[in-house]
């Protein structure tokens, strides 16, 4: 084991979950120039062959694998005891998971188990010239973000937003794959899951979206929330939201982008009626093109934006649906 | 069956503006705000309460703050929790989530019995979320998260349902446990008179570092790994274009440049 940073490649039913794979490439892109490399850590059963090699694809330098049958279903106590036993073994500098249910929980116990810092929900990752693991969380209102680390202590962990990082280019694998052997009792698996239930008809996620149309407080009622909707399918994009129009009913929480939501990479995001509010704005900054329609001239929003229009988006709204369905039809 | 419930004295969310960094420590400035018991803690101590109404037994909360936040706790004993526990010393000042973690952990076992521990999911001002699955690997017991719904099976078994990526799973659980609540699992009830009156009959203890075997390097700033290294602005790599004008004109800009760009 000779990789400094660690990255935990969840794996859900078989298949890499993104963020472990987004993880990796901004891993290999802040180790290489500093003369480190990176494992990817794969924990399962019977699962592993097929996705160490396309881990080793995605430019790991190593991918150190845990394959036991008790470890086939995740557990948060089993999974942080085998995880911490390893890194007390191989000592890394960083280990890094994706801020979803599974990375935040074993992330959270884990750093506590190795009694070290853990930054939470990152939005960006930067190694400093002495080698320190920043994390950028967003900080206090206003448009401030924060680095936070651990200097004295070690692995520098940190659990980071899916969707933040690029995924990384496939290439011809050149790392090798290291099979690690664990002792696990059945009494260390703490709880078992009986059931697993899906939400049909989400598949198609916020984060895949290259087009994204969001609504704001600014909306005002669920009548003219169908405005954005309308803007939306006309420009065969997805509907995305900030916190008040969650919290009023006209959208679904897995449409919130931001800090406690989604963070969004569209090629082109359109905000009606929304001020620009920090939490909001972090989802955002990934987009390619940014375009804000709102009232106020003095909205955040308007210094955070590619093209920014002033103005009332009920006047605007049905006539620009109505001309770009019109342009679509030519 | 016995539960403790962490409630944390938190800023009241409309007097933020007021917030301040501390330039040293990067910790908040928060002498003389109001404080709120965090939201989700509060659907924490519903959930607990209800438990206590179908299971009975007893409902005990614990809170780590300054001294200035013991008023609010009066409120968890107003909808129905038995005892207050409160941890608070000038030792704890600064503690990050392991340090908060570990203090509050480590006060759980000196109650030695316990059958449940519930957290909210989250907290309005440092959001870390980390605290939960930590004081559970303090306490070698097992922790779920995004709790919506907890059904005792029988004696010291829990069927529990949480939030995962697009959808939830059930699980099968043993006591003692940590879970902590998602915002969907239910309404706290509102406070009666009669309940502040009531709450105001009841006992909030006040534990210090002495009433707790805690090892001081654990503790307080000292004891807490993470530290902010600094505070920036990010840049707005923007092109910053605003336009204002009559709304047919603004309609066709914009179709326009939706146009060039590929869109329509």
């Amino acid at each position: 084991m000779q990789s400094e940073i660690w990255v935990f490649a969840e794996q859900r039913q078989g298949e890499l979950v993104e963020v472990g794979l987004e993880l990796l490439g901004k891993a290999l892109e802040l180790a290489h120039p500093a003369g480190w490399k990176v494992a990817s850590v794969l924990v399962g059963h019977a699962s592993e062959n097929a996705l160490c090699e396309q881990l080793l694809s995605y430019g790991a330098d190593e991918v150190i694998v845990v394959d036991h049958p008790l470890l086939g279903s995740y557990c948060s106590q089993s999974y942080a005891r085998i995880l911490g036993k390893l890194v007390r073994d191989y000592n890394p500098k960083v280990f890094l998971l994706g801020a979803t249910a599974m990375g935040s929980d074993l992330g959270a116990r884990l750093a506590a188990r190795l009694r070290t810092g853990l930054s939470a929900h990152c939005i960006g990752l930067e190694l400093s010239q002495e080698k320190k693991l920043l994390a950028v969380v967003p900080g206090w209102g206003g448009n401030v973000l924060a680095r936070i680390y651990s200097p004295h202590t070690q692995p520098q962990m940190a659990t980071v937003m899916p969707g933040v990082f690029d995924m990384p280019q496939e290439k011809e694998a050149t790392g090798r794959i290291v099979p690690v052997d664990v002792d696990l009792n059945p009494e260390d698996v703490t709880y078992q899951i009986l059931e697993v239930k899906r939400e049909a008809g989400q598949e198609q996620a916020l984060e895949k979206a290259e087009v994204i149309i969001a609504g704001g407080w600014g909306i005002g009622s669920r009548e003219d929330w169908e405005l954005v909707g309308d803007l939306a399918s006309a420009l065969h994009g997805m509907v995305g939201a900030t916190r008040p129009p969650v919290d009023e009913g006209w959208a679904k929480e897995n449409q919130m982008i931001g800090q406690s939501g989604r963070m969004i990479h569209p090629k082109l995001y359109i905000g009606i009626g929304i001020s620009g509010e920090m939490h909001h704005m972090v989802g955002i900054q990934n987009a390619d093109f940014i375009i804000a329609v709102n009232r106020d001239p003095e909205a955040d929003i308007f210094k955070m934006c590619d093209l920014g229009i002033v103005g009332d988006f009920k006047e605007i709204l049905p006539g620009l649906t109505k001309e770009i369905r019109e342009k679509l039809q030519k | 069956m016995r539960i403790i419930v962490c409630l944390k004295p938190v800023p009241d969310p409309k007097h933020w503006s007021r917030l301040a960094l501390d330039p040293k420590t990067g910790t908040l400035i928060r002498e003389g705000i109001p404080n709120i018991i965090n939201p989700l803690d509060r659907k924490a101590l519903e959930a607990a309460l209800q438990l206590r109404e179908r299971e009975g037994g007893e409902v005990i909360t614990l809170s780590m703050a300054p001294p200035s936040a013991m008023p609010v706790l009066r409120e968890g004993l107003a909808m129905g929790a038995d005892l207050s526990i409160f941890l608070t010393d000038s030792a704890f000042a600064g503690s990050d989530a392991l340090a908060t973690s570990y203090i509050m952990g480590t006060a759980i076992r000196k109650l030695a019995r316990y059958d449940l521990i519930l957290c909210g999911d989250q907290t309005l001002d440092g959001s870390t979320s980390l605290v939960s699955a930590q004081i559970a690997e303090f306490l070698g017991i097992p922790n779920l998260m995004h709790v919506t719904a907890i059904e005792v099976q029988k004696s010291g078994v829990f069927h529990v349902r949480s939030q995962i990526e697009r959808g939830s799973m059930l699980v099968e659980i043993k006591a003692p446990l940590v879970l902590s609540v998602a915002k969907e699992i239910n309404e706290p009830r509102y406070i009666t008179l009669m309940n502040i009156l009531e709450g105001e009959k009841k006992e909030i203890r006040v534990w210090s570092s002495r009433d707790l075997s805690l090892s001081e390097p654990w503790v307080g700033l000292k004891g807490s790994p993470s530290q902010m290294a600094d505070l920036f602005i990010r840049e707005a790599k923007r092109k910053v274009e605003i336009l204002q004008g009559d709304r047919s004109e603004m309609t066709k800009i914009l179709a326009d440049r939706l146009h060039r760009m590929g869109y329509c």
